[in-house]
């Protein structure tokens, strides 16, 4: 555990002390900030739904450029070499990189807090909803870590990394988005799979553990899939 | 120390590494020699657990690679070639993530780093970001890192690829001090680093062991024959062939080509079973030959290494 934890501040200390997170972070809430609040006065409702309604999208977007250079780059460069051989067991080395990527995404949603804060001086904010949107975009955040993960092991490129994972994120949102395409007979599964339906339950304030289910499913099933990967490497 | 027994590797259809057997003892310097691409540097990253063999078994002290790889980590220093370290941390970073990962805590880590900066000289450099270092730098840095834990055995992959004679030669006394103590594995295709920093040579070529011996018995092992070189002046080619070739013991003589001015350079292959320089220089003294070189060629490691390696 410790090992996890060392690795995991190795990499949060990368994206800090490089200009990565700061123009992530700063891209993330311009984006969001301006999507939210161009219509938020014409709606006149003190709610956040504008903001949480387009985070799947965004996400998709930010979250592989986050990721991919976890596995990439140290591919790339060589130095996976060195840190297999340390005392380390691949287990450590891929939950302490998770663990960076979900910690950076929280990073990232701890500014957009002013937004509720500035809400609930205008208006009634129920907060249920509030909680349940951060509850949310956590989950979310950390299944698309584990995919953009994913997409890094396969390739020592970053930018097919970026590609791949951004294919893959956007897929699982825009999947329910898009069921006129298959026939009826699979909708519910279908349907079932897009990470933007299960993220609009959460942020309703409903916190139902399917949805739950849903988000550490594709955890694990990313995390499972970059081992695999890396295993078929060495 | 380590004994690894019937080592193979393959990449897909191609076997890099073929049936290695050996036994490395406590202490002792092992050179692993080889033309590129013979398996030297898959040989040395399944024995730091990067690689999984294809079969075979590694067992370093009483532990199995398969099933104690984090014990057999932790005995173990290793050095990848030309050294791929995080390009943006700064060294004392570097150095400082890779003592905690090792399990120093805060005091440990520092007067350990500490002599590490004394042993490699790394003083100068470590607050520079290590993508800023030249390549020697870099590579002394790796070494450190390496050497972080003290460990038992250092498994050094082409430790003085790229570096400049003087680093050379330093880092091949650091290699010598810690080879007194430490059981040591290093790689290289530079033949002279073999004979300067090592005990026990193992020769490897196309997967497969062709040689493993100490450096003495090496030299000796292959060809019944020497050579001697012969620098003559106001010498006829001929003439001289024919007064030598008399001689019992001499097998041929050949004009070498380096000849300069107006001198003759000649080379003798002599049968390895008697000394014959000393009847050569007895047959040149009756003559009106002006003898300015004469010189045995050593069997160096450099003739086995051809001989073992040839393409054939």
């Amino acid at each position: 555990m410790q090992q996890v934890i060392r690795i995991c501040k190795k990499e949060l200390k990368d994206y800090f002390i490089s200009p990565i997170a700061y123009i992530v972070i700063s891209i993330f809430l311009l984006v969001t900030g301006w999507f939210f609040f161009t219509t938020f006065f014409y709606y006149n409702q003190a709610d956040l739904r504008n903001f949480l309604g387009l985070l799947p999208i965004t996400f998709s977007f930010l979250i592989p450029a986050v990721t991919m250079r976890l596995f990439s780059e140290e591919m790339n460069v060589g130095s996976y070499e060195l840190l297999l051989t340390l005392p380390v067991t691949f287990k450590d080395i891929l939950l302490g990189k998770f663990l960076a990527g979900v910690l950076f995404v929280a990073a990232a949603l701890v500014p957009t807090l002013a937004y509720p804060i500035c809400i609930a001086f205008m208006g009634q904010l129920d907060w249920g909803p509030v909680a349940g949107g951060y509850l949310g975009a956590l989950l979310l955040g950390a299944a698309f870590v584990a995919v953009g993960l994913f997409s890094s092991s396969l390739t020592r490129n970053q930018i097919i990394a970026f590609i791949v994972g951004m294919a893959i994120c956007f897929s699982l949102t825009l999947i329910d988005k898009m069921l006129f395409f298959f026939p009826s007979s699979l909708l519910g599964v279908i349907g079932y799979l897009g990470a933007d339906f299960h993220f609009q339950n959460i942020a309703k304030g409903i916190v139902d553990s399917r949805d739950i289910l849903y988000f550490l499913s594709i955890v694990f099933i990313g995390l499972y899939g970059t081992h695999l990967v890396m295993q078929e490497k060495s | 120390m380590i004994h690894v027994e019937n080592l193979t590797k393959y990449y897909n259809d191609f076997c890099a590494v073929d049936g290695i057997s050996v036994d490395i003892h406590k202490g002792e310097v092992l050179g692993l020699l080889g033309p590129n691409g013979a398996g030297k540097t898959t040989t040395l990253r399944m024995l730091t657990g990067y690689f999984m063999p294809t079969s075979g078994t590694i067992r370093v002290k009483d532990y199995l690679l398969d099933e104690n790889l984090l014990e057999i980590k932790k005995l173990m220093g290793y050095l990848p070639e030309s050294a791929p370290l995080y390009h943006n941390m700064l060294v004392y970073d570097y150095l400082d993530y890779v003592a905690g990962i090792r399990g120093m805590d805060k005091n440990q880590r520092i007067s350990r780093i500490r002599q590490l900066v004394d042993l490699c000289g790394l003083d100068e450099i470590m607050h520079r970001s290590i993508h800023e270092l030249s390549k020697g730098l870099n590579q002394r840095v790796g070494l450190a890192h390496a050497m972080m834990t003290d460990p038992e055995i250092l498994i050094l992959d082409e430790p003085t690829s790229g570096l400049d004679p003087n680093q050379i030669v330093e880092i091949r006394n650091i290699i010598r001090k810690i080879g007194k103590e430490k059981t040591v594995i290093l790689s290289t295709h530079i033949l002279s680093e073999v004979e300067a920093t090592c005990d026990r040579v193992v020769i490897i070529n196309k997967g497969k062991i062709v040689a493993d011996d100490i450096m003495e018995n090496l030299k000796q092992s292959v060809g019944q024959k020497y050579f001697i070189h012969l620098d003559l002046l106001n010498a006829d080619f001929q003439d001289v062939h024919d007064q030598l070739s008399r001689i019992e013991g001499v097998k041929a003589i050949e004009k070498t080509q380096d000849a300069q001015n107006d001198d003759l350079s000649i080379r003798l292959e002599c049968e390895s079973t008697v000394d014959l320089r000393e009847t050569i220089y007895q047959t040149i003294k009756q003559t009106s030959w002006i003898l300015i070189e004469f010189h045995q060629e050593t069997k160096t490691l450099e003739t086995v290494f051809r001989e073992l390696t040839k393409e054939d």
